[in-house]
């Protein structure tokens, strides 16, 4: 395939790859695909290097037709798919390498449970890398720019062999509450101790002021059992930062690397891409990881 | 030097080490010799972050590495020790901002003390953080301390010099902003075309001037 010519682009689009971690000497953070699970599994679909760039979309809606034959996976939470060519509509499946042949439209619809979905395409999305990635970083504003209709998204040159499993059989993003695991602190210290009890009692509810920098919960208030000013210092993806209004907001991919609001509790790196997956209204509980300290 | 060491769960170890200066000396002794499966280093004014891999960093063997990095490095050290000698950047400053007064007021300087001070002495970035390019200054005049605004502005012009705590400040694109606003440049601190793009990397020495 030569390029994917963007139709429309659904709430929100963009290309991601695995990122720009090490560069926060520079103030950049490391951004990348909010599911990086689901990002590596499409790309090994249709037999790319892991991190190779996709679009990442956000509640489907994408709609691209192929320059060129070629092969794609959609992976994550793409919504129901649909492939248009000569005149005839067919339903394709998720987590499936699907051929493209020339000038066939795929279309993504409103998924059921789960925001994000992952198109990889064979050969990877080859846009110009910024600062050793492709990624869109919305905090930053590095990277391309979001997917807009009319955009065309070069494809590199296929590199290994198709793999020979051409399904993953991966279990679907889930409705109803969400569970996620955390550790407590660094800065357990400054709540107080009903604090961490209401973090775990919950639950919350995200809320729709949830992007890809973080995602704000409405809940237990958290209360603070020291109120001086803590000192921007570094933040990681999954800390549950709390912010005057004592309701926490869970940093995503595009989260800033400093941040001057004391972080509760950190949710376990294995349930991150899970988190990264809750739509607004969906239901969170956090229960603390066993065995951690 | 002694280091108090937290966890994030199993994506970084947050080293609380005191004052900037034990920050970069643990940093330079860090950085050097990264232990395995950190991503990155970051630091800022009380404290080092080490953000991990978690598929491949030990948590327990980090903070072990970071104890015994802490053991070898001294107490103190200076942005320009740290950081490889950068050239002098000058910064010319329409001293107009909206917090001057209050700046004034807070130090007990007139605002023409204030310009002064700020211009008197080199600074030199410590870190970046905040957002791209947004270098930390420090090693300015002492009596410039003051705390960040008690209301953060939803919007600060890129360009726009600033004061808050030990540190000075040039944002380098519009964005919020808590920092007490003492005047504006035109230069771009931050820029994709530039190589590197950000002009106020750690180490770099910066010399503000009242613009003519």
């Amino acid at each position: 395939m030569r390029a994917l010519e963007v139709l429309a682009s659904g709430p929100f689009a963009s290309v991601q790859d695995l990122g720009r971690p090490g560069r926060a000497e520079l103030g950049v953070g490391a951004s990348g695909a909010a599911d990086r699970g689901a990002l590596r599994l499409a790309n090994r679909l249709v037999g790319n290097p892991e991190g190779a760039a996709a679009v990442e979309t956000t509640f489907g809606g994408l709609d691209v037709r192929a320059v060129g034959g070629g092969y794609v996976a959609a992976t994550g939470a793409p919504g129901p798919l649909t492939v248009e060519h000569g005149g005839r509509v067919r339903p394709v499946a998720a987590n499936t390498l699907v051929r493209l042949p020339d000038g066939a439209r795929l279309r993504c619809g409103v998924p059921d449970a789960g925001l994000r979905g992952y198109l990889a395409v064979r050969g990877g999305v080859d846009v110009a890398p910024v600062l050793g990635s492709r990624s869109t970083d919305t905090m930053a504003g590095i990277g391309p720019d979001p997917l807009r209709p009319g955009v065309r998204l070069p494809v590199g040159a296929p590199s290994g062999e198709l793999p020979a499993v051409d399904y993953a059989p991966v279990a679907a993003p889930e409705s109803g509450t969400l569970t996620l695991r955390i550790v407590p602190g660094p800065r357990d210290d400054w709540f107080t101790d009903a604090a961490l009890a209401a973090l775990t009692g919950g639950p919350y509810d995200v809320t729709s002021d949830s992007d890809r920098i973080g995602m704000r919960l409405s809940g237990p208030r958290l209360h603070r059992a020291r109120t001086d000013e803590l000192p921007s210092e570094g933040m990681v993806r999954g800390a549950l930062q709390v912010p005057p209004s004592e309701l926490p907001t869970l940093l995503l991919a595009d989260h800033p690397v400093t941040g001057g609001y004391p972080v509760i509790a950190v949710v376990v790196a294995a349930d991150a891409d899970r988190a990264a997956q809750a739509r607004p209204g969906q239901r969170v509980r956090f229960r603390r990881s066993p065995g951690a300290r | 030097m002694s280091v108090r060491v937290l966890r994030c769960a199993d994506s970084g170890v947050l080293v609380e080490v005191g004052g900037l200066g034990r920050v970069l000396a643990l940093y330079a002794a860090l950085r050097a010799d990264p232990p395995d499966g950190v991503t990155d280093l970051v630091p800022a004014a009380r404290t080092l972050l080490l953000s991990l891999d978690p598929a491949r960093a030990d948590p327990d063997a980090v903070a072990r590495a970071v104890r015994a990095a802490a053991g070898r490095a001294g107490t103190e050290a200076a942005p320009g020790e740290v950081f490889a000698d950068a050239p002098p950047v000058r910064i010319p400053v329409a001293y107009d901002g909206a917090d001057l007064d209050d700046v004034a007021a807070h130090t007990g300087l007139t605002p023409r003390e204030v310009v002064a001070a700020h211009t008197g002495t080199p600074w030199t970035v410590a870190f970046c953080g905040f957002s791209p390019g947004f270098g930390y200054l420090a090693g300015g005049d002492p009596c410039l301390r003051v705390p960040r605004r008690a209301e953060s502005r939803t919007r600060v012009p890129a360009g726009a010099v600033a004061l808050a705590g030990e540190f000075s400040g040039v944002y380098p694109r519009e964005s919020p902003g808590g920092w007490q606003l003492v005047g504006r440049t035109e230069v771009a601190t931050w820029d994709l075309d530039r190589d590197p793009p950000a002009l106020l990397r750690p180490g770099v020495r910066v010399r503000f001037e009242e613009a003519g």
